[in-house]
């Protein structure tokens, strides 16, 4: 327990100023992650979970902007790191998997060229060296004949292999974090299971810290420690995973629970969570989730619910948590 | 709000306060600039139709003009005691009076054949797009074919082989121009034909030129209107080009081109008003003919409606 | 690879025989062929002579497969003024459009490039807005007279350049050469940039829509997540997916920078094709018409075709689909 934190983000904050208005994507989130740990930052689209994953690493578009809070790697504080400073530590200490890996590569550029630059911006090293590396990285996350393949361009690759790639780029540096933001959403169930086996080894080999971003529940049970579940861009619930799974303390974690299909009987009909997410832009006052929430009372209508720590790890933003026996 | 209006069938809307040309005009003025240019494009035309009304003299009038004169700077005043505020040609002819006469010129060119070749296009596109099969292929094989050539080429190899002329530029311009309206409708025509619409009047029983010209043809011209602003413009211009090289229109009919070709020879000796001023009115005619497309495309096209 | 310029060299093959056949009964519907052929000076003899080589005699089709072997044979007729043959006429003339026109291209991608990436990376800038501007300007001002005005300006004016002519030259490879003498270089940068004005706002417009367009895709903040440098983005990731279309449309815009040298080269006095056409329309010398006509038509298709190619050297994704099929 007294290991020091990899990573420490404190009441972080980015806002998007639009011509409509201030979009609060990332309000007020704290959460941190260990050594070899990970952590599963799971959401709905439009819960700020991508925009937090940004944020980690200095990558938040225009009309973005982290406005507030700090980003402690190693203690060392990013959200004051100018451009330049940053883009040493990107790749280098963090690095992130994008969703679509159809998409992450350039099309245009062959293998070698994309995995090589990557090395050569952190590190002065000869080009052998670095294809060397490369060949490497490349057999590490499981793939065969790595210098044809390093040949190759991204759309002689299938998209399991594409990430695989994405994933041995970000490895080149044995960075302390990895950010994966829903990285194996866009392929198969069994490429899925395959990679996530993968990424699971190499975070207990090497030691490396990871957020994985996703709004799959079923992906993140057998995956994560740790999980931290985002509303409206809060921070809804966080806890270690069983504690979270199996005793849920928020009623939307609840709802999110009981939609997963494998969890429910046969033939009965699957739960779904009523009303949408709201927009950010206006949102209304008292709990976000409070328009989609059974539980709701007069109160939830009224204030924002603050954080409520239950243990070293465990807490929860929400007046009225569910009470235990009600999930049996 | 817009969206949902624009779903319902559009003839319902005539009986409504808020009717398609209402609805039209109030989006084109959200564009001062192309409000500025259509004011502009209107003045043109006015100053072009009315010419021999509002123009100080008759440059064609050999009584009017008088050699004495010839090539006065801009400002300077004839024995007469007339200021010529454009200065005067090699002909001693008033040059703001011979713009006019020759905007005239260049716009009835420009619009006729811009006319014909909407007219010859439309009909090439709407038969293609409708009966399909190998007829299609093989007309739009031919569009391919011609677009793979600079219209201006087209143009000047036609007016090569034919010879200078009113007659001949204006065929010389729409046989370089009705592919790009072909083109045109044969893309919309064959989104109109899908729809349900279609499928419902043909099941009617209704002769195949009624459902093509009274029902496919109409939801056409939003995109033809657009290309056909465009395609003037650049007829305008095509022409002012042709009759410049001196393979367009004779001497006996003075369009901008011509103008500025007859200022040409004077403007090593630093006479630069006989040329530049048609050039300016050819020029300001073109852009304010732009401005007022992209308007109407933006206005008239759905998928860029908020 | 080879299947693919197999295919490209048919379909080119289709397109000149569907030319020639257009030319040709262009040539005979639209004028007199004797007209074409025999200067209107021209005696009994020679007409009668004409219409023997010609076979005007024979039927039409007939006409045509003479029309074609002569051509073939590099016989396009012989000029009225120079009487000399009109093919070897626009040969020998066609060095001079080519340089101008490869002078233009250059100057549209060295000027147009750089400005459109500024103004795409910058949308918001003064300067970009500026830049996009200018563009619109430069699509809407009719060429010809903004080449009088470059003359009436420079030449006249401020007396920078020369306003006419081709200057000294000096041989490379065989063919004459204006840009690489001191002299031959004043003549020739106000015709191509005259010539090059259209095709600087075109490349603009293009590089710009390209920069917007890469610039908001998943592989280049992947590339910034890698903590590459901007300027290895912008001149790598960025550049070689944006030269793809720029390359194409530039490629099939040097036919039409061919085209429109006719009105520059008359403009600048710039002995080239286009300037031997004008002279062959004013004096009906039309044996160079027809000449230049098929000229242009080859010249268009080979563009084409060697565009294709390029094109599919430059986007791997082509190649593949390619060697596929």
């Amino acid at each position: 327990m007294n290991t020091p934190n990899t990573l420490t983000v404190k009441n972080l904050k980015t806002h998007f100023f639009t011509k409509a208005g201030v979009v609060k994507a990332v309000d007020d989130v704290s959460f941190s992650v260990k050594p070899g740990e990970i952590l599963g930052l799971v959401g709905e689209s439009g819960s700020g979970k991508t925009v937090t994953g940004f944020s980690l690493i200095g990558l938040v578009d225009e009309p973005g902007r982290v406005v507030g809070g700090s980003i402690l790697l190693n203690g060392d504080d990013l959200a004051r790191k100018n451009e330049k400073q940053w883009r040493e530590l990107r790749g280098k200490k963090i690095a992130m998997i994008f969703q679509d890996p159809m998409m992450t590569l350039n099309p245009v550029l062959r293998i070698d060229t994309q995995m090589i630059e990557a090395i050569q911006a952190h590190e002065d090293i000869s080009k052998q060296s670095a294809r060397q590396r490369c060949r490497e990285a490349l057999v590490r996350v499981g793939i065969a004949s790595p210098d044809e393949r390093l040949a190759s361009y991204p759309h002689q690759f299938s998209g399991g292999m594409r990430q695989r790639v994405a994933i041995a780029i970000a490895l080149l540096h044995e960075p302390d974090l990895i950010i994966a933001d829903e990285p194996t959403t866009a392929l198969d169930v069994t490429i899925q299971a395959q990679i996530l086996y993968e990424v699971r080894k190499l975070c207990s080999e090497t030691g490396m810290s990871l957020i994985w971003i996703t709004h799959d529940l079923a992906v993140i049970s057998g995956l994560a420690d740790r999980i931290a579940v985002m509303y409206a861009g809060r921070i809804v619930e966080q806890g270690s995973i069983d504690e979270v799974l199996d005793a849920p303390l928020h009623p939307y974690t609840k709802g999110l629970i009981e939609s997963v299909p494998s969890r429910n009987k046969r033939g009965a009909k699957l739960y779904q969570i009523p009303g949408m997410t709201p927009s950010l832009l206006n949102l209304p006052a008292g709990c976000a989730f409070s328009s989609r929430c059974s539980a709701k009372q007069s109160d939830c209508l009224v204030a924002t619910p603050e954080i409520t720590q239950l243990g070293e790890e465990r807490q929860v933003r929400c007046f009225h948590p569910v009470k235990q026996e009600e999930m049996a | 709000m817009t969206i949902e209006t624009s779903l319902k069938p559009p003839r319902k809307q005539l009986f409504s306060g808020d009717t398609p040309m209402s609805r039209f005009l109030s989006e084109f003025v959200e564009s001062k600039v192309a409000v500025a240019a259509a004011l502009l494009l209107f003045t043109i035309i006015m100053a072009a139709l009315f010419a021999p009304w509002i123009t100080p003299q008759n440059p064609y009038d050999l009584a009017q003009v008088s050699v004495l004169d010839a090539r006065m700077e801009p400002g300077e005043q004839s024995f007469d005691g007339y200021t010529f505020w454009l200065g005067t040609d090699g002909a001693g002819r008033d040059l703001f009076s011979a713009i006019l006469y020759g905007l005239r010129i260049s716009l009835s060119v420009g619009v006729t054949s811009g006319i014909i070749a909407l007219v010859i296009g439309m009909s090439v596109g709407l038969i293609a797009a409708y009966v399909g099969g190998r007829t299609e292929t093989f007309i739009m094989r031919i569009v391919d074919l011609q677009l793979s050539f600079p219209a201006s080429l087209v143009a000047l190899m036609l007016l090569a082989l034919m010879g200078k002329g009113v007659d001949k530029i204006i065929l010389a311009l729409v046989v370089a121009q009705w592919a790009y309206y072909a083109r045109t409708v044969r893309g919309t025509a064959l989104v109109e034909r899908g729809k349900e619409y279609v499928e419902a009047v043909t099941c009617l029983g209704l002769s195949h030129a009624r459902v093509l010209f009274l029902h496919i043809m109409p939801n056409c011209l939003p995109p033809l209107i657009v290309v056909g602003t465009v395609q003037t413009a650049h007829a305008i211009a095509l022409e002012a080009t042709l009759s410049f090289l001196g393979v367009g229109l004779p001497q006996t009919e003075p369009s901008l081109g011509l103008l500025i070709a007859n200022g040409f020879e004077y403007v090593i000796s630093g006479k630069y008003w006989i040329s530049i001023f048609p050039g300016i009115a050819l020029l300001i005619t073109v852009v304010s003919i732009n401005l007022v497309g992209d308007q109407l495309r933006d206005v008239l096209n759905p998928r860029l409606r908020k | 690879m080879s299947v693919f310029v197999l295919r490209r060299l048919m379909q080119s093959g289709i397109v000149m025989i569907a030319m020639s056949v257009i030319v040709f009964f262009g040539v005979n519907v639209v004028g007199d062929p004797i007209d074409m052929l025999v200067a209107p000076d021209a005696d009994q003899a020679e007409i009668e002579r004409v219409i023997r080589d010609f076979g005007l005699d024979k039927p039409v089709w007939q006409q045509y497969t003479v029309f074609v072997s002569n051509a073939f044979k590099g016989d396009l007729g012989t000029s009225f003024i120079f009487g000399e043959s009109a093919l070897k006429l626009i040969v020998e003339r066609m060095p001079a459009t080519l340089e101008l026109a490869f002078m233009a291209l250059l100057m549209a991608i060295v000027i147009g490039i750089p400005l459109g990436l500024y103004a795409g990376l910058r949308p918001n800038a003064i300067s970009s807005r500026l830049i996009m501007s200018g563009s619109i300007l430069g699509f809407s001002l009719p060429t010809f007279w903004v080449g009088i005005m470059m003359i009436m300006l420079f030449a006249v004016m401020l007396d920078w350049v020369p306003a006419t002519g081709r200057g000294d030259t000096v041989s490379v490879l065989g063919m004459q050469v204006s840009f690489l003498t001191a002299d031959g270089f004043s003549h020739i940068v106000l015709p191509a940039l005259n010539l090059a004005l259209l095709k600087i706002s075109l490349v603009i417009r293009l590089t710009r829509a390209g920069v917007r367009e890469v610039m908001h895709m998943d592989f280049i903040k992947f590339a910034r997540a890698k903590g590459l440098s901007s300027s290895r983005i912008v001149m790598v990731h960025l550049f070689k997916n944006i030269m793809i279309p720029v390359v194409t449309v530039l490629g099939l815009e040097f036919g039409s920078l061919i085209a429109f040298s006719v009105v520059t080269e008359t403009i600048f006095a710039w002995p080239g094709m286009g300037k031997l056409l004008i002279d062959a329309i004013q004096q009906l010398d039309r044996p160079i018409i027809v000449a230049y006509l098929m000229i242009i038509v080859v010249l268009f298709v080979v563009i084409n075709l060697i565009v294709d190619i390029l094109y599919s050297i430059l986007d791997p994704r082509v190649r593949l689909q390619d060697a596929a099929n």
